[in-house]
């Protein structure tokens, strides 16, 4: 029965990367465009399931890291014309410092606390993205970001620019990977189970967590980037608390702590919104039905359930049949 | 900076902070209590000043229209806290997710109903017009809403501090579990103080629609304040969540007035300075 749980990961990465690679060359521009954004949004939740998940601290301020990413390429590539290596670099440069600043003052708090700061500290960006006019242009946001310069090729259809994302979020998973399969990403584990007792066998548990906070808000300034790049556009509703709730809900209707379950999440919620919206302009009140619906009917997330029903069916033979 | 300048921003920003109290008040006490992190709070202020405008198109008075609007939403929120958040206590990320569920449904119930038109709430006379007083205006409306708020501070301030009820609340906001343990029906105090949350919040929606009006969007731009007030003057204290609104409000004020550029950026950054320093806000307790 564990030998099934324990493949059945391995087999859905398989089907899963070869469906990305191989079916979009055959799909309609519409379907890319959309693939594409569920990518970036795939980054994004991996990126908050590093302190979700696998640290156990709920952060209602990832928003901002998406935001800093955002607009280091609004801002450097419409109007200094930056190449693609330099709007990264400085996107992932000031995500991490944001997040290096950010953490000293939320790691000082847990749970409810931790959920505030964090909401405090994502207003502090949606503020100065929304007022700071002269670097922002405020509320009319960024508009015409060209597609990444400086590149060996062009990325100008959307099919070269799919697979260019693609690769990033494939980069993305395997640092991540590593990240959490790594003795460090098991001491965060340790620390989400019982901080206590992490701290009785002498590790730093704060600096863990710092760590852990940085690299999350890497991960979403990189994201961040790409976005930028993708929408053609950067605007305050990137840093909106609004948006770092939506996050939130990628990673828990996929599955915390599993990394593969927020990036299904981020593919879900993508999908679903894109779609509906299409049919009915009721797209807000489904979009609220399925947070009120992850937390009553799949509180551990997709993924979660997948896992139960595996073990279930695994199991059912060495149980006695049940009495009527 | 001329003295009538300072004398109108702090005006200004001690209305703000008063109907920043309104909405806030409430929801200090609902996380000092439950430890619900309230996505809905803004909701109950936008769905509020909508009822209001709905019964004085109907003919009634401004008055009635903030003790119908009251009413319901406090209705509204009793509901939603006996199916859903009752049995979410302790699960942060449960009540997050699910009280902004609600938040957008309510959000776009209210764009079917209402439609997506910015409505102003009409004033009657007596609150219209302003006082002069040495070259300073100072509208009656926003000299209204200083004294509503702090009528209502005042009250909760004697219900908490002189009444056994209050007792009990304080006691259900120390220690649940002991409160329990010496009789004290937590479940009925705790649904109260999230329906007296939710009609603050609405009573605040219907004050505010007097002057910067009800338009779609609102639930979700005073949230944000809302949330900062409680964090800074400290959750589940009612001396914090007065401070904490003077401070946001005149903050907010002063931040737009002078730094246009950075006004955010000017009542955001003090508020993390001080949860730097002290996590647990102003007046919270750990």
């Amino acid at each position: 029965m564990d030998r099934l749980v324990r493949r059945a990961p391995r087999a859905a990465a398989v089907v899963v990367a070869v469906l990305l690679l191989g079916l979009p060359p055959f799909q309609s521009s519409f379907t890319l465009s959309l693939l594409t954004q569920a990518l970036v949004w795939a980054m994004l939740a991996m990126s908050l399931d590093i302190l979700l998940g696998y640290t156990g601290l709920a952060s209602l301020g990832h928003a901002a890291y998406l935001a800093l990413g955002a607009y280091s390429v609004g801002i450097l590539a419409t109007r200094h014309g930056a190449n693609f290596w330099v709007t990264l670099a400085v996107g992932v440069a000031l995500a991490v410092l944001g997040a290096a600043i950010f953490g000293l003052v939320a790691l000082r708090a847990t749970g409810v606390y931790f959920l505030m700061i964090t909401l405090a500290l994502g207003m502090v960006v949606w503020g100065l993205a929304h007022r700071w006019v002269s670097m922002t242009s405020g509320d009319n946001g960024i508009a015409g970001v060209p597609r990444p310069r400086g590149l060996p090729w062009a990325l100008t259809g959307a099919l070269p620019f799919y697979y260019f994302v693609l690769a990033a979020f494939v980069l993305a998973f395997l640092v991540l990977w590593t990240v959490v399969h790594s003795p460090f990403g098991k001491t965060l584990v340790g620390i989400r189970e019982s901080e206590s007792r992490m701290r009785t066998l002498g590790y730093n548990v704060w600096l863990h967590k710092y760590i852990g906070f940085v690299i999350a808000g890497a991960g979403g300034g990189f994201a961040g980037v790409f976005w930028a790049y993708y929408n053609g556009f950067v605007s305050p509703a990137d840093a909106e608390l609004a948006t770092s709730v939506e996050i939130l809900l990628m990673v828990a209707l996929g599955g915390r702590g599993t990394l593969f379950g927020p990036a299904l999440g981020a593919f879900v919620i993508v999908l679903l919104k894109n779609l509906v919206s299409v049919y009915t302009h009721r797209w807000l009140l489904i979009l609220g039905a399925v947070y009120i619906g992850t937390i009553v009917y799949a509180p551990e997330g997709i993924v979660g359930l997948l896992r139960d029903r595996l073990k279930a069916r695994g199991r059912a033979p060495l149980r006695p049949a049940p009495s009527p | 900076m001329t003295f009538e300048f300072l004398v109108g921003q702090i005006f200004n920003g001690v209305s703000y902070g008063a109907l920043l109290f309104l909405l806030a008040g409430g929801l200090s006490l609902i996380f000092g209590m439950m430890r619900i992190v309230n996505m809905t709070h803004g909701s109950y202020y936008l769905l509020g000043g909508y009822v209001a405008l709905t019964v004085m198109w109907r003919g009634g008075p401004f008055l009635l229209a903030i003790v119908i609007a009251a009413l319901a939403i406090a209705l509204i929120g009793i509901g939603e806290w006996n199916a859903f958040l009752k049995r979410l206590s302790g699960q942060e990320l449960g009540q997050v997710l699910t009280t902004m569920g609600f938040a957008l449904i309510f959000q776009d119930l209210a764009l079917v109903l209402w439609g997506g038109d910015p409505q102003t709430i009409k004033l009657p006379a007596f609150l219209s017009g302003s006082w002069v007083i040495r070259e300073s205006f100072f509208p009656v409306y926003r000299v209204f809403i200083v004294g509503v708020a702090a009528a209502v501070a005042l009250v909760l301030w004697l219900v908490l501090e002189k009444t056994r009820l209050g007792a009990m609340m304080r006691a259900t906001v120390d220690d649940p579990e002991m409160a329990r343990g010496v009789g004290i029906n937590v479940f009925r105090i705790s649904m109260g103080v999230f329906a007296l949350g939710a009609m603050l919040a609405s009573v605040a929606g219907v004050v505010a629609g007097g002057f910067v009006g009800v338009y779609p969007g609102a639930d979700f731009e005073i949230l944000p304040f809302a949330f900062v007030v409680v964090i800074v003057g400290g959750m589940g204290s009612l001396k914090g969540a007065l401070v904490g609104s003077l401070l946001v409000g005149l903050l907010d004020n002063f931040g737009k007035a002078l730094f246009p550029e950075l006004s955010y950026f000017t009542l955001f950054a003090p508020m993390a300075a001080i949860l730097a320093v002290r996590p647990t806000g102003l007046f919270g307790r750990a």
